[in-house]
């Protein structure tokens, strides 16, 4: 990994560090900084906008070591956070659970369900297992809609508004923070999963599940660990928006979101920490655009224009992806870094 | 007895429409190892061409389904030029991601030209009324029965006796041997998504012409990939027996269970149900190429 010349890493703590030198601390905290000073001087509606992005981050870090580190595919992430959700809805709803103690039982009910749709991957792989989580995300919302004196059915289920202690999370700005923090322990807790043992262990899997068996990885152990681990990302997301919203309904966890979560994975770059908020970040982008444009296009064109443009925005943009910077947006950040290190005397090799 | 009688002829006809659609994804799926997501959105695509073609239009049901056909294959040409063909040789996420994408791409293209409305064409395709003892044969499932039949049947010809058609299954069996041999791989690729685009459209106008023309014609794709795990992703005649199978046992299990559900709507999940039981006991399917692979 390149970095200035003049640095040296003396010691194994100084290879291993995230934050590296001085200047990556400085701009950390410059970034910190500047995200919790947000509330002070942004509309209600960008704070709703970095509230659902800090969600989806958190959402797509869980499938990016499922799924960029492990290399198990799933198209069924809406789903388990659906799980997630409804677990702590209900928990909070009908039981009268403290939110602070119901998001982790949805995180943990989410990781469970993980567990269990993802023992066929132990004997599958590639296109069946995608085949298999797409039908996890349609037997858990279909599980959902049968439970009807559990979950509210169709209905839906309202829920209180969260409160920690003696703090109600009423306010936008309240909830925000909320998220923020989780968010940025989240990415923290990511990053340092995935260079621990079992992160290694995933991405020996990724790369050639054989040689990793045969080298002692526990194929059974680890690909089990990584669904589980990657579903209780997903069900702190679901009970998040779920706890947002004051609302559960089956229609906040719809089959395109699981797809656009990998869409996510695949802008930002799979298979790295950072890739995987700026997919999540760069895709919630996008939505404001096309909810910005949408109208004037309806109007000027056809009413349904909104509606298509909603459509074909996503899917035209992982497709220009896939086919010209496969990489993600990741491997753009690093060229740019690299060509401003040594600016102006940079080469090329 | 009538009752399950009724709901098995039912499903043998919806079932044969499952399996010709299943077969275009089985088609490109043995030829260039790609797993086609939009094969569903191909029949929703046909579905409103059929209303296109029949009711704005005014065509006679031969001609909306030859303009429907030409439509087709330019389709199918355009999209294996313009997004698999780069994408050769990625590996199975990017390729899954990117006719996942196509799907959505067809969706909204959809939703912009037809407004995402449903268009019924009810009575525009000829009738036919059977009845055989008891049972009362629907006009509707008898004519998609009877064209699922000829589609299937020549398409089993061309694959026997045309040239492209040893070519397709050559390039199925070793994609070294047959460049080695002179066959230009990447047109066999292009026939082969023509070919899945034209049987999808076909469904396309048999399904609408059953239920009219939605949005959710797209979900028949995901029955489509039911049927092609339950037969062997890798058999088109395991394609055709297991569509007969799940059209029969989805219309079975809905007619008889769906009473006793609170929520209903059995049939919409069944095929999901099937897939999860048949990917953990037998990923091969019921006629599939054994892979061995332990891990």
């Amino acid at each position: 990994m390149g970095l200035g010349s003049g640095t040296f890493h003396e010691n194994y703590a100084q290879d291993m560090a995230i934050f590296p030198t001085k200047l990556h601390w400085g701009v950390l905290a410059a970034f910190l900084i500047v995200l919790f000073a947000c509330p002070l001087f942004t509309s209600d509606r960008m704070l709703t906008i970095l509230t659902m992005m800090g969600i989806a981050v958190i959402s797509v870090h869980g499938l990016n070591i499922l799924t960029g580190y492990c290399g198990q595919i799933s198209i069924g992430h809406a789903g388990f956070m659906a799980v997630g959700g409804y677990t702590s809805a209900v928990l909070c709803a009908k039981l009268g659970l403290p939110f602070w103690a119901a998001l982790p039982c949805g995180a943990l009910a989410a990781g469970i369900a993980g567990l269990i749709f993802g023992l066929p991957s132990l004997k599958i792989k590639g296109f069946y297992l995608i085949m298999a989580t797409i039908a996890a995300h349609f037997i858990i919302i279909w599980t959902i809609i049968q439970l009807r004196s559990i979950t509210g059915g169709p209905d839906g289920l309202s829920v209180p508004k969260p409160a920690i202690g003696s703090i109600v999370l009423s306010s936008k700005t309240n909830y925000f923070y909320l998220v923020m923090i989780l968010t940025c322990l989240a990415t923290l807790l990511a990053k340092n999963i995935v260079r621990s043992r079992a992160g290694r262990a995933f991405i020996a899997i990724r790369d050639n599940d054989l040689a990793a068996e045969v080298m002692g990885v526990s194929l059974w152990s680890y690909k089990l660990q990584a669904f589980f681990i990657g579903c209780v990302y997903a069900g702190v997301a679901g009970s998040l928006l779920v706890h947002y919203i004051s609302f559960a309904s089956t229609d906040q966890f719809p089959f395109m979101d699981s797809v656009w979560y990998l869409g996510m994975l695949i802008v930002g770059g799979m298979g790295s920490v950072t890739g995987a908020v700026f997919g999540a970040v760069a895709l919630k982008l996008l939505d404001e655009l096309v909810t910005m444009v949408g109208p004037i296009l309806s109007a000027a064109v056809a009413p349904q224009a909104a509606a298509s443009l909603a459509l074909m925005s996503h899917g035209l943009i992982i497709i220009i992806f896939l086919i010209f910077e496969p990489r993600g947006l990741y491997h753009r950040w690093d060229i740019i870094k690299a060509y401003f290190r040594l600016w102006p005397f940079s080469h090329r090799e | 007895m009538t009752f399950l009688l009724q709901l098995v002829v039912t499903g043998l006809a919806q079932g044969m429409i499952y399996a010709l659609i299943a077969i275009g994804f089985v088609i490109i799926l043995k030829c260039s190892e790609v797993f086609n997501i939009a094969q569903g959105h191909f029949v929703l695509i046909g579905g409103y061409l059929g209303y296109t073609f029949l009711v704005p239009f005014g065509l006679p049901i031969w001609g909306a389904l030859g303009l429907a056909i030409v439509t087709a294959i330019i389709m199918g040409l355009a999209i294996e030029r313009l997004t698999l063909r780069p994408l050769m040789g990625e590996p199975v996420l990017a390729v899954v991601m990117v006719t996942i994408a196509l799907a959505t791409v067809l969706g909204g293209l959809a939703t912009l030209l037809w407004g995402a409305e449903y268009k019924a064409y009810h009575g525009l395709l000829p009738t036919i009324n059977l009845k055989v003892g008891t049972i009362s044969i629907p006009s509707e499932s008898l004519i998609g029965l009877i064209v699922s039949v000829i589609c299937v049947a020549l398409l089993m010809l061309l694959f026997r006796y045309t040239k492209i058609g040893l070519a397709m299954r050559a390039t199925a069996e070793d994609l070294q041997v047959v460049q080695s041999v002179g066959i230009k791989a990447t047109t066999v690729y292009a026939v082969s998504w023509a070919i899945a685009c034209v049987v999808g459209v076909i469904g396309g106008i048999l399904l609408g012409g059953v239920s009219g023309a939605n949005m959710d014609l797209a979900n028949v794709g995901l029955k489509a990939f039911a049927v092609v795990l339950l037969g062997g992703l890798n058999s088109i005649g395991g394609a055709i027996v297991a569509g007969i199978i799940l059209g029969m046992l989805e219309n079975v299990a809905a007619g008889y269970l769906d009473p006793l559900l609170p929520g209903g709507g059995l049939a919409q999940v069944f095929p999901f149900i099937v897939m999860i039981i048949v990917l953990i006991f037998r990923p091969y399917g019921l006629f599939g190429l054994v892979r061995i692979e332990r891990i």
